[in-house]
């Protein structure tokens, strides 16, 4: 609780860096929200079968496959290689590879073995604190908890689809099938019984941790620090600061390559910030109309 | 946003980065030199840049989830909201020609004009409704009045030109009231300037690379087109008489529009990509073709009934088909991350640079 009374602003922080991929927080979330199913399809993309966050997708885990050495370490199993006489060599496991299962063989297992790393991170709606979706709403239908969280009132919208393409993110959207918008609402039913977003609670390695912003920021600042100390020259964090273009996110990620790499824009920015400037242009342009116009009917009658 | 202290490369791969694989993750200079070295894996690596389909251009050097969007895609109909600015812009400079009209006592070329602004601006709302998630729910767009978004501005806007512009035109029609249907039409006149534009900054409200981008341009290319459009119908419907003003007025807005809209996607460069590709390209070189052989037709056809009907006919048809080469730049511009992810990473960069030097 801040000192007057209201409720601290909450938020995410998702740490890519411990996720398994297990997706048992867009489980969790589809079972505690009663969203819809979001289409069972196979799209080939590694592990990721649901693509991109929707209006049935609220959490949503991207899995990324890259050719990148894994420092070769000893998974524990198997024999050494080159052992003692009769030992037999390594076995294929079947461990994530490049190559085709079964084709890569004990004389340049050594080489190829490692060679792939597997990205995982749940994306989610970023509750920004200069939020694109809510400032465009015509009807009110968005708007900013008391935990500084932004919500769609599914009574008051009327599905005018601009949100959607208003969101820099590409979260928010629109479900066909009952014509409005919807996308993650930090849990706000669960938020006001003092519970923890339904994620969060079901993530098993707290890669997905919830809590008052303030306190994320410090712990996510003293992991990235870590993990940089321990060499993990790749780890940044995405969102968290209050100066960039959405004024800072509400749910922010820490990252192990670059946003775009898990289909988060690099540098996005809050459309409305140029909205003064639009209706400068709108209105010089509706003088300019008005003025040619004038000037059409001043000359000689014809 | 952390940037990476870099290992090395050649430094021994140890502790956390055996466990996480980070050691692999270098600097784009390194990975460019790595690129280099490794050739053809360069891509297999690189996820990102396998696409579903080949594409039209050269790809710029970006990277991306497994090609898809960053944005999702605009929900609205093409033909809906299309639809909506083109007659929302037909309307507002109608009333604009008519109040003109009116006042310098060219009654042939007003009515036809405030028949048409009236119809246009019907036919605006009820595509504009007809493109609700759920339409029943119209009127919650009155619940509040935010000048944040264009389409709450939008919408009171509506709720004040629609009246004005059925008064004058049913006045017209009847021939009752004519000092109210004079006011209402220069009430229509004033506010009609406002309905052309403010469709401009709705589009260009959004995180749509190739609509945003244009923000600057968008309203004057709206405007012109409208005026376009409006000088059309007054050369389709109006005795040559009484058609001179029409006639400049379109000639006008034509060649304006032309022109900006030539500026705005030259200017806007990688996002103006869009507005001359594919269905968007095609879309707006029909437009630019319509507006342009229609204004030399109004020209050319002065004296001439048909030909300026014929003419003011393509006047309206390039209009239209303008506001769907727009709409259809964005729809593709959101489709493609190269649009969201480049400018980004390009203005990313600069700072990141100034930062350095600073």
């Amino acid at each position: 609780m801040a000192a007057d009374g209201q409720p601290s602003r909450k938020g995410f922080f998702t740490d890519t860096s411990v996720c398994i991929g297990c997706k048992a927080c867009e489980v969790a979330c589809k079972e505690w929200n009663q969203v819809p199913e979001d289409g069972l399809d196979f799209l080939a993309s590694s592990f990721d079968n649901s693509g991109r966050l929707s209006a049935d997708t609220w959490r949503h885990v991207a899995f990324i496959e890259q050719r990148q050495p894994l420092g070769h370490q000893d998974p524990g199993v198997g024999r050494p290689e080159g052992g003692a006489g009769d030992a037999p060599g390594p076995v294929d496991l079947g461990m994530p590879s490049f190559d085709l299962p079964g084709q890569r063989t004990g004389e340049d297992g050594g080489s190829g073995g490692g060679d792939f790393r597997w990205l995982m991170s749940s994306d989610v709606c970023k509750h920004c604190t200069s939020a694109a979706c809510l400032d465009v709403c015509p009807t009110g239908a968005l708007f900013r908890t008391e935990f500084d969280t932004v919500v769609v009132q599914e009574d008051i919208c009327n599905g005018c689809g601009y949100c959607v393409p208003a969101c820099p993110y590409g979260v928010i959207d629109r479900r066909e099938v009952d014509g409005r918008a919807w996308k993650c609402t930090l849990c706000y039913d669960r938020l006001g019984d003092g519970l923890e977003p339904a994620c969060a609670k079901a993530c098993p390695t707290d890669s997905i941790q919830f809590g008052d912003l303030d306190e994320l920021r410090e712990r996510a600042e003293r992991r990235v620090e870590d993990l940089q100390e321990a060499g993990v020259s790749s780890a940044r964090l995405y969102g968290e600061d209050p100066g960039n273009g959405v004024d800072g996110a509400g749910a922010f990620f820490l990252l192990l390559d670059e946003p775009e790499v898990y289909g988060l824009p690099p540098d996005p920015v809050v459309t409305t910030r140029d909205l003064p400037s639009m209706w400068r242009h709108a209105g010089a342009a509706a003088v300019v109309l008005l003025a040619g116009a004038a000037a059409a009917f001043a000359g000689r009658r014809s | 946003m952390t940037n990476p202290e870099h290992t090395g490369e050649g430094a021994a791969v140890s502790g956390r980065d055996a466990i996480t694989g980070a050691a692999g993750v270098v600097s784009e200079e390194q990975r460019a030199r790595r690129g280099e070295r490794e050739g053809g894996q360069r891509s297999g690596r690189r996820g990102g840049r396998r696409r579903g389909e080949p594409t039209r251009v050269p790809d710029a050097d970006f990277r991306s989830y497994h090609g898809r969007p960053v944005l999702n895609q605009i929900v609205w109909e093409a033909r809906d909201i299309g639809g909506y600015l083109f007659l929302g812009g037909l309307a507002g400079a109608s009333s604009v020609l008519a109040a003109g009209a009116e006042v310098t006592g060219r009654p042939g070329l007003a009515r036809p004009l405030k028949y048409t602004a009236l119809a246009a601006i019907s036919g605006s709302t009820a595509a504009l409704i007809h493109d609700l998630g759920r339409p029943e729910r119209f009127l919650n767009m009155l619940r509040v009045f935010k000048p944040t978004s264009p389409m709450s501005v939008g919408s009171w806007l509506l709720m004040g030109y629609g009246p004005l512009a059925g008064a004058a035109a049913v006045t017209a029609a009847t021939g009752w009231f004519p000092r109210t249907g004079t006011a209402a039409t220069i009430g229509a006149g004033a506010l009609g300037p406002l309905v052309a534009t403010y469709t401009a900054p709705l589009i260009c409200d959004t995180a749509v690379p190739s609509w945003h981008e244009g923000y600057r341009e968008m309203p004057f290319v709206f405007a012109s087109s409208a005026a376009a459009a409006a000088g059309g119908v007054g050369l389709l419907a109006s005795p040559t008489a009484q058609s001179g003003p029409a006639r400049r007025v379109a000639v006008g807005g034509a060649l304006t529009e032309v022109a900006v809209s030539s500026f705005m996607e030259h200017r806007m460069g990688l996002v103006g990509e869009p507005y001359g590709q594919g269905r968007a390209g095609a879309l707006t070189r029909a437009a630019k073709a319509l507006t342009l052989g229609g204004a030399a037709g109004a020209v050319l056809g002065r004296r001439s009934r048909a030909l300026s009907a014929l003419s003011g006919a393509a006047l309206v048809a390039g209009s239209a088909l303008t506001r769907l080469g727009v709409f259809q730049a964005g729809v593709q511009s959101a489709a493609d991350p190269k649009y969201t992810v480049v400018p980004q990473r390009q203005r990313l960069e600069e700072r990141q640079h100034s930062e350095e030097r600073a």
